[in-house]
């Protein structure tokens, strides 16, 4: 059976640097990928360089570099949830949680990779993997996905040990660059590879690995 | 987003002005700030469609600009603007970027909201 895979992230590029190589392995072995991207990232302060974009047209590009990056991992199915960037942690958690919540009902994944609360540096990081951990925390244990969380705060490892997920991802570069370059308003090349090209032995081993934390539920 | 061109900016200021508006300001710092520079303070701040009115408005310096709109009761006071968008014709959209070309702040008027 392909497995069943739901991504629940805030920002269009979330998935880019932490996840994408995973995903695109997950889905060469078969899986079926559902993104669910809580927000347009309509805040970022990021408008490329020179900025090509403004506070009104921001969501619009950034609408299309996540349908492109999705297209380079191979993600089969993306949903855009209509949130504002910066305020998950400011909504009504019941619609919130209500939203995950019939993703989860009509999805029955196996597997969910978000945040790991708390350890996430951006608040609307954070806000995202608290309510993926209460939605799922609430179902009957037998129910519960699996939940793999992405962590990157300074000091994250004292708290919450090493990741128990390592994934070598060096054969999905590709897929893995590419989801990064779509994300141009985003990432520029400079502050992303430095001011010579990388070469793919670089690349490599720079990006070639993807940590994920299991989420260990209390009861 | 163009580099300012403070004579067509303040035209359209004058425009806009003595009539009802929506406002979008927002300042920040940008919430990675501290976690690349401990020593750094992450602030922001945004306020989107407020409604606002001026009676005189102007747009000063050498670039970076400021922009100060006086209402009735009170002033709007931008400053580090360094971008406008030149193929609006009904709004302002007002930015300042830093070195890397990242958003620090941003001042948007229009008649409808944002
Ligand atoms: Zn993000």
């Amino acid at each position: 059976m392909n497995q069943r895979i739901l991504v629940i992230l805030p920002h269009p590029d979330d998935e880019a640097f932490g996840a994408s190589g995973t995903l695109a392995k997950y889905i060469h072995n078969g899986a079926q990928v559902t993104y669910a991207c809580l927000t347009l990232g309509e805040m970022g302060r990021n408008m490329g360089f020179p900025p090509f974009a403004n506070r009104v047209t921001l969501p619009e590009f950034r609408k299309k570099e996540l349908e492109e990056a999705c297209e380079a991992i191979g993600i089969q199915d993306v949903r855009m949830l209509g949130f504002h960037d910066k305020t998950i942690e400011f909504e009504d958690p019941q619609l919130l949680d209500g939203r995950i919540d019939d993703l989860l009902e009509e999805l029955n994944p196996s597997l969910v990779i978000t945040f790991y609360p708390g350890h996430a540096v951006h608040p609307d990081h954070d806000a995202t993997g608290a309510a993926v951990i209460r939605t799922i925390g609430r179902l009957p244990k037998d129910r519960r996905p699996v939940v793999h969380c992405i962590a990157f705060a300074n000091n994250h490892e004292q708290v919450i040990g090493k990741a128990d997920i390592i994934n070598d991802v060096k054969d999905f570069m590709t897929q893995k660059m590419a989801a990064i370059g779509a994300h141009r308003s985003q990432f520029q090349a400079a502050e992303l590879v430095g001011s010579k090209k990388l070469k793919d032995k670089e690349i490599a081993e720079r990006f070639g690995t993807e940590r994920f934390w299991t989420y260990k539920f209390d009861s | 987003m163009q580099l300012i061109i403070q004579e067509e900016v303040q035209r359209k200021i004058d425009e806009l002005k003595d009539q009802a508006l929506y406002i979008h300001m927002e300042m920040t710092t940008g919430a990675y700030a501290a976690h690349f520079d401990t020593s750094k303070h992450p602030a922001a701040n945004f306020i989107t469609n407020a409604q606002i009115r001026y009676s005189h408005g102007s747009i000063a310096g050498v670039g970076p600009y400021r922009v100060g709109l006086k209402m009735e009761n009170g002033w709007v006071y931008t400053e580090g603007l360094t971008h406008w968008e030149e193929t609006e014709t009904e709004r302002l959209l007002l930015a300042g970027h830093d070195l890397q070309g990242k958003l620090v702040v941003c001042l948007q008027l229009s008649r409808k909201p944002f």
